[in-house]
């Protein structure tokens, strides 16, 4: 679930801050910049690890801060393809069920990765397992808040980095919808399989 | 900045608990301040999240040992990982983290691994089970 990226990066101390030890500066600058943020094609960013190196500081004409390159190591949270996880449901929609790990929230099981049948309920806006066994049908319905456990199987970064402007002025309220909606990273997960699904299914 | 290696290397729930629980409480790097509401907020849940889950109450001797006893096995890095985070307790979970299961490993090995699996990880509620036994058998 959680692994280890190298990094590399310049940093910049301002000068009100030289009072503090070297290495605690750059460690702050450091998580202040990464912590909790997405990076492109790496992850979910957690905590410094570890610095492996720092390098010479240099001061530059104009600005009074030292600037650094650091080598260091960053725990990702970035679950890898097929690994079993077990979240919470957060609501349902037409397109699937989406499920939150209290960290991250944008993980979808999109329809046709249920387990098979499923349906929709619109009215109560839930999914639900349609179970056959020699009784008859149950529905086993996926309510919200429950544990589930899902299996990953695909991920998409997508670069949210803002672009340049445009040469035409006549769409700004287009611009905005759709830079909104888009997340920086998203994992598709599966519970087709026997095992996967909501927790209370499985435990007899 | 630049990414140097995205995925260097694999870190167990528990490598990571131990990091995030030295942090807030200030052991090697510095407890967030107020300035670092990122860093106190990722902390804060990630270590929520982390306490429903058996790496709270795993310990690097007993990890140690597990990984020991799961050589035999012949599992991927990332399988032994998962069974490491997951702690199964039922072959259904270790059909779905062990790939081919049916083929590489026999019903009899099965069951030794999920024994082995309760010996380094008893739950909570094998140790509320423990416990009642023992009320119950001094009752006797």
């Amino acid at each position: 679930m959680f692994v280890l990226a190298e990094m590399k990066d310049t940093v910049r101390i301002p000068p009100w801050l030289f009072h503090i030890k070297f290495n605690d500066a750059v460690i702050e600058a450091l998580n202040k910049k990464l912590a909790n943020k997405v990076v492109h094609n790496v992850g979910l960013c957690i905590a410094l690890w570890d610095v492996t190196k720092l390098e010479d500081s240099y001061i530059f004409p104009g600005d009074g801060a030292s600037h650094t390159i650091v080598n260091f190591r960053y725990v990702v949270f970035r679950p890898f393809m097929d690994e079993i996880l077990t979240g919470k449901t957060k609501s349902c929609s037409k397109e699937g069920v989406y499920v939150s790990i209290g960290i991250f929230d944008d993980i979808l099981i999109p329809a046709d990765a249920m387990q098979h049948p499923s349906r929709l309920y619109p009215f109560e806006q839930l999914w639900a397992w349609e179970y056959e066994t020699d009784d008859g049908k149950h529905d086993l319905f996926m309510d919200i808040g429950e544990e589930i456990r899902f299996r990953v199987v695909d991920e998409i970064f997508v670069d949210t980095t803002p672009s340049g402007p445009d040469g035409t002025a006549n769409q700004p309220s287009e611009i905005s919808d759709t830079e909104s909606k888009k997340t920086p990273y998203t994992i598709v997960g599966s519970i087709s399989e026997p095992g996967l699904g909501l927790l209370s299914w499985w435990n007899s | 900045m630049e990414v140097v290696n995205e995925n260097s290397a694999m870190l167990s729930n528990f490598e990571v608990y131990g990091l995030l629980t030295d942090i807030q409480a200030g052991r090697g790097q510095n407890k967030p301040n107020k300035h670092q509401q990122q860093l106190a907020t990722i902390t804060c849940e990630t270590i929520k999240y982390l306490e429903t889950k058996p790496c709270k109450h795993q310990s690097e001797e007993s990890i140690t040992e597990f990984m020991k006893e799961l050589q035999s096995f012949n599992l991927t890095k990332a399988e032994k990982g998962q069974i490491l985070n997951l702690c199964p307790t039922t072959a259904v979970e270790i059909q779905l983290i062990i790939e081919e299961s049916e083929e590489r490993l026999t019903e009899e090995q099965i069951y030794k691994l999920l024994d082995i699996i309760v010996k380094y990880n008893p739950t909570e509620a094998d140790q509320e089970e423990d416990n009642s036994a023992e009320m119950d058998s001094s009752n006797d």
